[in-house]
Parts: structure tokens; sequence; C-alpha cells
């Protein structure tokens, strides 16, 4: 006999969840192993790297985003499209550069901190790099160099999580040696 | 949300960090497992705290048993366990027949070897999760054949 089960939880808040409360697991383990927390971050970002890397190629394939013509497109697409299905938020992409070179995400909420509160002996720690290094990495499979950084953050009682990225340049491919 | 995708990339790099800032040897890798595990019931008691906050109290272990079988892991694999089995008398073994974490890899013989490192976190969820119900367990997992795996808690009786 199972009982009666009225369990109304939100399968996908439970997962996200999952992933919420892993990150933090990570970000902990880093934080015993490292002295200091310019390496945490550093860590955070270059595993963030290795996700985007992966991440862009389940990105395209699922939502069948053709390639963008500017930055602005690429700028909407993180923000409408991306940022919407993996994390669930849609960070307002604002404050352009009069070049047309650089942008911010603001993000109301940040859905990798729902449970944290930082120590005060962290004030160094960027809590979410992770997020930086995946935008990177991402971009860089599709052939553009950009610069991501956190401008504001929640944890650090800032009233919105800022992302920052800036355009370098675009990627040339290299045909290899002897390809016609 | 398409998370999913995104909580198997955070694991692999979890792994991934775990076994390269130890160096490699074999009392290295029982302690990777460990570590791997002991994040795993970190997580897995934070889930169950907000997951069964509003659920009645469970009649007994094979209740709590089932509830892990059934809604945990549907919650956290989008799928059931396909087999649970026990001897009543503290020992259950759950089958799932294609784990999602390691449904990614190759199912022949290939990478059966590095099986165990992708079921340590999961095996820490689930012992995370018994504790916060109220059962000390020990959970250990193994792999006859990708992509399915037995994972046997045995209920500490106090």
């Amino acid at each position: 006999m199972s009982r009666q089960s009225n369990r109304t939880t939100d399968n996908k808040k439970m997962n996200s969840e999952l992933f919420t409360l892993t990150y933090g697991a990570l970000v902990t383990q880093l934080c015993k192993d490292y002295e200091n927390d310019e390496e945490v971050n550093k860590q955070l970002d270059k595993m963030g790297y290795n996700i985007g890397v992966r991440l862009i190629e389940d990105f395209l394939a699922r939502s069948s985003v053709g390639r963008c013509q500017d930055f602005r497109e690429t700028a909407d697409v993180i923000a409408k499209v991306a940022f919407k299905m993996y994390l669930g938020v849609t960070p307002s992409v604002t404050n352009w550069s009069p070049a047309g070179d650089e942008f911010s995400l603001v993000l109301e909420s940040n859905p990798l901190v729902d449970f944290v509160e930082l120590p005060d002996n962290h004030n160094v720690l960027i809590y979410s790099n992770l997020l930086c290094g995946v935008l990177r990495g991402a971009l860089e499979m599709v052939q553009m160099a950009v610069d991501v950084r956190f401008a504001q953050d929640t944890l650090r009682g800032d009233n919105v999580t800022e992302i920052r990225m800036k355009f370098i340049k675009r990627i040339e491919e290299n045909l290899p040696a002897g390809d016609e | 949300m398409a998370d999913e995708a995104l909580f198997q990339f955070l694991h692999s790099e979890l792994i991934q960090y775990i076994y390269k800032s130890g160096a490699n040897g074999e009392t290295e890798n029982g302690k990777n497992i460990t570590k791997l595990e002991a994040m795993g019931f970190r997580v897995g008691q934070g889930l169950i705290e907000r997951f069964t906050k509003e659920t009645p109290r469970f009649k007994d272990e094979l209740d709590v048993m089932k509830f892990i079988c059934k809604d945990f892991w549907t919650c956290l694999f989008k799928k059931q366990i396909d087999n649970l089995r026990t001897n009543h008398q503290g020992i259950y073994v759950l089958q799932d027949n294609s784990f999602r974490l390691l449904s990614q890899l190759s199912a022949g013989k290939q990478y059966l070897e590095h099986a165990p490192k992708y079921l340590a976190f999961t095996c820490g969820l689930v012992r995370g999760g018994l504790s916060d119900l109220g059962l000390k367990s020990v959970v250990t997992a193994e792999v006859a054949g990708m992509p399915a795996c037995k994972f046997q808690v045995m209920i500490q009786k106090v």
C-alpha cells in the first residue's frame, strides 16, 4: 500500500536546486583546497570555460539559433535564450558602450546563490565566477573572444548582479596547412 | 528548464577537478572517491530538507526507501529506480538500468574502470538523504555493464 502522496514539488525546481547545491559543494571544496580566494576564482573560471566549450554544442543543437550578425544580437541570444534555457532567468541587457562592443547583463536574481551567505573573510571571492568562464568558453567556440567579469554582485550587498561583457576580437578560422 | 545538461557538465568537472588535485595512486583514488561522496552527502542533505518539507512522516524504513526510489530519484534523474530488492534486514539493492550520469559514456567495457568516479557523488546523495530522514547508512555502488548500476544501501542499526 503506497501512501497518499500529495506532493506538488516542482521537479524542475528540485533539479535546479540539485545544481545550485552541487555548485555550492564545489565552491566549498575549492575554498578548502586553496589558501586564497584569487586562486578559487581562477579555478572556477577555468571549470566554467571547460563547461562552456561543451555547453555551446548542447545549446546550438537545442535552440536552433543561427549565426549572429553583430554583438547586439549575441547579447540578446545570451540573455533571452541561453540564460532562460539553462538557469530559468532572463537578465536584462543594458549599459551599451558607444562603440557597441561592451554591455552588461543585469540579473535580478542569481540562481547560483540561492542558499548562500558569504562569510566576512571571503570578500575577494567571486562566488559565481563559473558563469564568466562558461560565457567565455561558449563564445570562443563561435569565434568570439570576449572578456567577461562581474561588476556587481548581490552577495556583496549590491542590489543586482551585473556581468560585464566586452568584445575583444573575432577569432579567425585557421585552415589546417595544406587544406584547400 | 534544460539545466540537466548543466548539472551533468558540472558533475564531470567536479570529478575532473578532484582527480586532478590529488596525485594519482591507489590510496589517492580511494581518497578522491571519499571526497566526492562527502560532497554528495552534503548536497543530499540539503535536497531532502527542502524536498520533504511538506510531506507527512514516513511509516517505516521501507517507506523511506520507496520514497528514495520513486520521488527522490525522479527529481534527480527524471526516472524511477527500476528495481528495489531487500532482505528485510536493513540491506537494500537499488537497480537502475540506465543510470543517467553513466549514459554519456560508452556502453562497452572501454570505460568500465572509470565508472566508480561517476557513482561516488550519487552514493553520497543517497546517504545524505537517508541521514536527514534519520537513517544512518553505508551506500556503495557497482557497475556490471554500462549504463546499468546497482546501489547497495546498508542501514546501520543505532
